[in-house]
């Protein structure tokens, strides 16, 4: 008799070809899709022991530069270069230029990964692939060279936690600050080896990009993987973004849901309606208060960008709060669209114009300086409010730097007053 | 050679970025420069002073960030010999036993264990040493145990790829 199962058990049976895994064995999982970026160069150089003169199966793979792209410094144009090199060199076909955008924004948009399917992915952000039920993971770039050599790796079954959402979130509150809430209560361990799997009424209140948040959110709680349950949302969304024209109902064939009766190690209930702005400070993303709490702290720099929070929803509230206004003196704004199809978007509804007419400015699509490679690094000193997804010290280039995490509203609304400030106080919103 | 080992105590949350800098990531490739900047941000001295075969204790989550490998094998290549820890974050836990490092998880000798004193880690009966005290480890997976035996995952990887190309 098959017992009830969570979505990793069954995500798992179905990505290694059983019809039913226990939670806490081994499995040696193939994975539909292979991720990775500016590292495929140092993957390639692993892969290159192995001795074998082609990858296991190139149609899986898919490789952005995005994490210092345009490059830098001559050393990183020469990674790039390796890089091209190697998708060149296998007859890779999902290769995606400097500037199409940060991985997983990328791969979403392309519908290069369906509900239900694996992805595992030489990047820990990979957990992002849940906000359409598939099951993500990160890998090391050794992994990552394992599975180029052999199309597969050895996964545990991992327990399940259950978050059950209702409600709907107030005006000024993001599912940014569900993921900050969620992570200032339960720590940064909470959910290790853990699927992270949501449910509940207020999933289906939140917009597909609020979603991407969620999931992606949840590697700083050490997740393995999270999922959100997809719905006709999520499947007309992808149906229109694959160029394969999949069809709505194959997509929605192949979603996966948990059973009812799935046994979770542990159950957390969060009602949307009661959330307010959070900040994350300091230098843990479990370090969160409340943005009265730290209401009044001057920041030098706001960063609104990464695979989190750079999304055409993300630039348009920041748009509504800084129409008509400039940014504080003494303080200045980096916007970067997490792709090529969010920057046009942008440009398009007359989003960045009103930006850059508040003085904020504007970088390439990528990662931009969230891991303190380029674009925006701080110096000695600086503050930075950043709406990305991490802020341990000298993460953004600088240890004796100060990074607070926060959602787009709060970070429109910190740009204009020079200090931290709660965006329910813009009429705008 | 001394099976006793010297301890390198830390907390909790000792993150990838203060283990190893992402402005690293892309450009340095050497191991010497790389065990140079090991826990840069953390510890400064801890590049300059550490010895072949020294141990890191640390509290939960151990590695927990990004999935730069770099966090591992900045480490290796300074000779940490083993790392310590209430628990570890799970990348970083992977990429430790890819790269030959066993990962150990062991609460009782966390909480025991004094920055600058000595420790022996008796891999073979998976147990620790500390002052007059033994502190028992759970044994590795399987999987973990066959890649940690062979040096890592390259090595384990080459052997199974070998294999299929000979039979």
């Amino acid at each position: 008799m098959i017992l009830a199962q969570t979505f990793a058990q069954k995500a798992l049976a179905r990505a290694s070809g059983v019809t039913e895994v226990s939670v806490g064995t081994t499995v040696d999982a193939r994975p539909d899709r292979i991720l990775s970026h500016d590292n495929t160069a140092a993957i390639a150089k692993i892969f290159s022991q192995f001795g074998l003169e082609h990858v296991y199966e190139s149609e899986k793979l898919a490789i952005t530069l995005d994490h210092a792209a345009p490059p830098p410094t001559p050393l990183h144009a020469r990674n790039h270069a390796e890089v091209r090199k190697f998708v060149s060199d296998q007859g890779i076909n999902n290769f995606f230029e400097v500037g199409r955008g940060i991985c997983h924004q990328v791969l979403s948009e392309e519908a290069l990964i369906l509900p239900g399917q694996l992805i595992l992915g030489a990047d820990s952000h990979t957990t992002h692939f849940g906000w359409m039920g598939a099951f993500g993971a990160g890998v090391g770039r050794s992994e990552a060279a394992t599975l180029w050599a052999t199309g597969e790796l050895w996964l545990r079954v991992p327990e399940s936690i259950q978050v059950t959402l209702s409600g709907a979130l107030p005006l000024g509150v993001s599912s940014k600050d569900l993921c900050l809430h969620l992570i200032g209560q339960l720590g940064a361990d909470y959910g290790l080896y853990s699927s992270v799997e949501f449910d509940g009424s207020g999933v289906s209140t939140l917009s597909i990009e609020s979603r991407m948040v969620i999931p992606n959110f949840m590697a700083e709680i050490g997740a393995k993987n999270a999922y959100l349950p997809p719905d006709d949302l999520v499947f007309e969304w992808l149906s229109v973004h694959s160029n394969r024209n999949d069809k709505q109902s194959s997509i929605r064939e192949n979603a996966i849901y948990p059973d009812q009766g799935a046994v979770y190690s542990q159950a957390v209930e969060v009602d949307l309606d009661t959330l307010e702005p959070q900040v994350a400070c300091p230098h843990s993303v479990d370090n969160v208060k409340s943005v009265q709490a730290v209401a009044g702290q001057k920041v030098n720099q706001v960063f609104l960008g990464t695979c989190t929070n750079g999304r055409l929803e993300d630039i348009a509230v920041a748009t509504r709060l800084l129409h008509g206004r400039k940014i504080a003196n003494g303080t200045r704004m980096l916007i970067v669209p997490a792709s090529s199809q969010v920057l046009q978007a942008a440009i398009e509804q007359g989003y960045i114009t009103t930006l850059l007419e508040a003085g904020a400015t504007l970088g390439t699509p990528g990662c931009g300086p969230c891991m303190g490679n380029h674009m925006g690094v701080l110096a000695p000193g600086d503050v930075c409010l950043s709406t990305g997804n991490r802020n341990f010290r000298g993460r953004m280039g600088q240890p004796e730097a100060e990074i607070f995490l926060a959602s787009p509203e709060v970070a429109a609304a910190t740009a204009v007053a020079g200090m931290i400030t709660d965006p329910r106080e813009f009429e705008a919103l | 050679m001394n099976p006793q080992k010297r301890i390198w105590k830390y907390g909790d949350n000792i993150n990838t970025d203060v283990i190893f800098p992402g402005k690293y990531t892309y450009t340095m490739h050497d191991p010497t420069e790389m065990a140079s900047h090991a826990l840069e941000d953390l510890d400064p001295t801890f590049a300059s002073n550490v010895q072949t075969g020294d141990i890191i204790v640390a509290g939960k989550n151990f590695g927990n960030g990004s999935s730069r490998e770099q966090a591992v094998t900045c480490l290796t290549a300074a000779g940490v010999g083993a790392v310590i820890a209430i628990s570890f974050a799970r990348i970083w836990y992977r990429n430790a036993i890819n790269n030959g490092l066993p990962a150990i998880i062991c609460p009782r000798a966390v909480a025991e264990a004094e920055h600058g004193g000595h420790i022996m880690v008796d891999m073979q009966h998976h147990t620790i040493a500390l002052d007059a005290h033994n502190f028992p480890f759970a044994p590795f997976s399987e999987t973990a145990r066959d890649i940690l035996e062979v040096g890592g995952v390259i090595e384990f990887v080459k052997q199974k790829v070998q294999n299929q190309i000979d039979s």
